[in-house]
């Protein structure tokens, strides 16, 4: 089959006419959902009831129902926490980097993922304050002139992930809003029933399509990816840092910046991918979330998980090169001691089951990439659960020692989380538009004038 | 028709090329006041309605500056003057450890403040009562068409030629639009009382809960966990035992660490007789000696030992230690009357441990060798 490379294949297939595209895309918010939806809510609500059940234990009997032991004081709570800020960055790489490199292949995938990052960092963000045992006084957290005097430490990695965790929740935020305004316009115009018009009318602002305003919204969009691109990469560095900071062998790594955010948007990738399987079968928008789009994504697996793979070799590298025998240690105990296990989980599901997608026919198979994509996941989880609990488990005293072994409560919560994120996602699908309305106008065949240049060709 | 004011004249387009021309052709026909409505931002119409590059930069650009001044500025305040925290022994403020939080507070401040100043200054958002909404012309350029319009206040507007121009170019759907004055308003919404009012009442509401919270209910249960913990303090009531004693009484026959039994109380004769200095007579005990006897003695006794105390007659002074008959006391002896005390002077059994009390003797007995030097020393 011979490819012409110069022609650029379309972004949406099947050239859709752009009302068409609007009541597609308006489909689930304008039709009552059906019987899987709800099956499919009441079990993502168990899940979040299970870990809230488990929350309210522990905070009425305090942390000791954790598995969090004497060396090991960073258990499922903080490899949660790191996991879940991981999954958000690919919603960001998404919307902003990749909206810089003008890939418009992203249109299609941009909301969702937005909304992903959101609802990512909204459960990550839990993690952190129960980790802090009395979550009621998280407020001390913030730098605020109080009557005890005390000022929190701004040169602590813990501080900084405040700001960054927060600061990425709000930017995030204000973008993924910023992009829905029109798309709100859009539906307050279309909608018959008088409280959907009022809500939609409400948060469109007064939306008018007018050109004398996209021309400043375009450029507020340009502004905000030219921020939130460095702004994804300081999350994860920063969060890197909590551990990079420390002298822990194992954490103390100036490799750890890089890998934490090569390893965020490879899980991210993998998660938004999984669930985009499901969004574009379920609201037929297979047109739009293309194959195309899915083997775009698969693409970038395979980069940042050879990233990834590469950094593992290297830490081995250098705990030999260092001639550090703590180094060496650890790094022999991570593949060979007790969590040897989790390690091999890791290793296989980052390293190698990611290398399958070198196969076109992989790549572009749903069922298989889906399968690749919840490894991934699996993976990526792991390697937050090696980095933090083996490097604790074997510190420097010996007799301090000891094995680290989640609790039911710490499995519950982990079960929560997943219970909190992809309930928030099932009610997004249905409340508002996944994909970007306007965005997807102006990528579709023929919605540009013919002369990009203007004003050349005889008027 | 009488309230209506007339709006604008709209048309509507079907192609994007279409209304790229339109855009052209209207700003050349020099109109000032018209819109171009798109579902979705079309290529070249800024430059065809002759916009420049939008300045919203600038706006960003002030904000990320302040953003950048704000967090060092206020990061300095706290970790040299308002809280210096000594970390590692670095100094107190260090660049690099600062630039996280530089950096995130410099972006915050330039996303937040560029969007505010985008919807509220630019588009003069919120504003749900535009002429332009609930028409057709809205509902149109806001699904698959595209849409020009001419504002009635335009100086060169004239109804019937806005609408051969519009017709001209190819524009199907010419609607004029028309607005009531009196519920529809033109002005930034922001300034409304309405909002304003919606606006104080947040404060209230956000400022009420944040006091509330931090002052009033961590202090109530079961927030103050930590606080009242159910203990027995030292000297309270206990309802667990029988005599209501929270402190116990130790088992008949304890005793306590370290004690060593004084059997000579009330009998000096005997402790004089009894006891002997178990220091020996070197340099390091003596000064161990001096350093006792400085803190504990010389307040009453001197320096020297004359009695001629510091105390400069506010205390009964204490006979001199160099007398004969202190000269000639045993080691136990004087052991004695610091331990039991002797006349207006107390014990100090409990503040001057055994092993301090002989090493104060020992340089006791030095200074009434000094004090009291024969010939024979001088060698």
């Amino acid at each position: 089959m011979s490819i012409d490379y110069s022609l650029e294949p379309s972004i949406i297939e099947g050239k859709p006419g752009l009302a068409s595209i609007d009541s597609t895309i308006a489909a689930p918010m304008e039709t009552r959902p059906n019987k899987n939806f709800y099956m499919a809510l009441s079990v993502t609500l168990t899940m979040l009831g299970i870990g809230a059940v488990c929350l309210g234990y522990s905070f009425y009997y305090g942390m000791g129902l954790w598995g969090n032991n004497n060396p090991v004081g960073w258990g499922f709570d903080i490899v949660n926490f790191v996991f879940w800020i991981g999954i958000g960055h690919a919603g960001t790489l998404i919307s902003a980097i990749l909206f810089l490199f003008r890939q418009k292949w992203r249109t299609g995938i941009s909301r969702f993922a937005e909304g992903m990052t959101i609802f990512a960092v909204m459960t990550a963000g839990i993690f952190p304050l129960i980790h802090v045992g009395r979550p009621w006084l998280d407020g001390y957290l913030m730098p605020y002139p109080n009557q005890h005097g005390l000022w929190v430490n701004f040169t602590s990695p813990l501080v900084w992930d405040v700001f960054a965790v927060s600061t990425y929740f709000i930017v995030s935020a204000i973008f993924w809003y910023i992009g829905l305004i029109p798309d709100l316009a859009t539906l307050r115009d279309r909608t018959v029933d008088k409280i959907r018009k009022t809500i939609y009318s409400i948060f469109s602002l007064g939306w008018r399509h007018s050109n004398r305003h996209w021309h400043h919204y375009e450029m507020s969009y340009i502004i905000l990816a030219g921020f939130a691109t460095p702004l994804v990469l300081s999350v994860h560095t920063i969060v890197s840092f909590d551990f990079a900071v420390s002298i822990l062998p194992g954490w103390h790594s100036t490799i750890f910046p890089p890998y934490f955010v090569a390893g965020a948007v490879f899980s991210g990738f993998a998660m938004v991918q999984n669930a985009l399987i499901f969004v574009r079968k379920i609201f037929n928008y297979e047109h739009i979330i293309t194959l195309d789009t899915l083997e775009k994504m698969n693409k970038i697996m395979i980069a940042t998980g050879s990233m990834v793979g590469y950094a593992y070799a290297m830490e081995f590298f250098i705990a030999w090169y260092s001639g550090s025998p703590l180094e060496t240690f650890v790094f022999v105990n991570r593949a060979f001691g007790d969590y040897a296990w989790a390690y091999w989980i890791m290793v296989s599901c980052n390293v190698i089951f990611p290398q399958l997608f070198w196969f076109k026919k992989i790549r572009r198979s749903i069922p298989l990439m889906f399968v690749v994509g919840v490894f991934v996941n699996i993976g990526m989880w792991f390697e937050r659960f090696v980095i933090v609990v083996t490097s604790l488990s074997r510190d420097f005293l010996p007799s301090s020692w000891a094995y680290y072994k989640p609790t039911l409560y710490d499995i519950g919560i982990l079960i929560g989380s997943f219970g909190l994120f992809f309930s928030l996602l099932l009610i997004f699908t249905r409340t508002l538009p996944v994909v970007s309305i306007a965005e997807v106008k102006a990528v579709s065949d023929g919605a540009q004038p013919t002369h990009h240049a203007g004003g050349s060709h005889a008027e | 028709m009488q309230n209506k004011v007339l709006y604008s004249v709209t048309g509507i387009f079907q192609t994007p090329d279409s209304i790229k021309h339109a855009a052209k052709s209207i700003a050349d026909a020099g109109y000032k006041r018209y819109d171009i409505n798109t579902p979705y931002p079309v290529h070249g119409i800024p430059k065809a309605m002759g916009m420049t590059i939008s300045k919203l930069g600038y706006f960003t650009l002030v904000f990320g500056l302040s953003g950048i001044a704000l967090a060092l500025g206020f990061t300095w305040i706290i970790t040299n003057i308002i809280y210096p925290l000594v970390q590692g022994g670095k100094p107190f403020f260090a660049l690099p450890p600062f630039i996280p939080i530089t950096f995130e507070v410099t972006v915050l401040l330039s996303s937040c403040g560029t969007v505010i100043i985008m919807l509220l200054l630019y588009f003069k958002f919120p504003n749900n009562s535009h002429p332009l909404h609930d028409t057709n012309y809205m509902k149109k350029v806001s699904s698959d068409k595209y849409g020009a319009y001419i504002m009635a206040d335009d100086p060169n507007f004239d109804q019937s030629k806005v609408r051969s121009l519009l017709e001209s170019l190819g524009a199907i759907d010419i609607e004029d639009i028309y607005y009531d004055e009196e519920t529809v308003s033109l002005r930034p919404k922001v300034f409304e009382p309405k909002f304003l009012g919606f606006l104080l009442v947040a404060i209230l509401i956000t400022a009420g809960a944040t006091y509330f919270t931090l002052n009033k209910l961590l202090f109530m249960p079961p927030f103050d966990w930590m606080s009242f913990q159910s203990r027995v303090n030292a000297q309270s009531l206990s309802t667990f035992f029988p005599d209501k004693h929270g402190m116990r009484m130790p088992p008949s026959g304890t005793i306590a660490r370290g004690f060593m039994p004084f059997p000579y109380e009330g009998d000096p004769d005997k402790a004089g007789k009894m006891l002997v200095n178990p220091m020996t007579n070197t340099q390091e005990n003596i000064e161990q000696g001096r350093k006792q006897y400085d803190i504990f003695c010389s307040p009453c006794h001197d320096w020297h030992g004359t009695g001629n105390s510091r105390l400069r007659g506010q205390f009964p002074n204490p006979p001199s230690l160099h007398s004969q008959k202190v000269r000639n006391w045993s080691d136990g002896m004087i052991y004695y009357i610091i331990t039991m005390g002797q006349n207006t002077m107390p014990s100090y059994a409990y503040q001057v441990s055994r092993e301090d009390r002989w090493a104060i003797i020992l340089y006791v007995r030095t200074l009434q060798r000094a004090m009291n030097a024969k010939p024979e020393d001088i060698k």
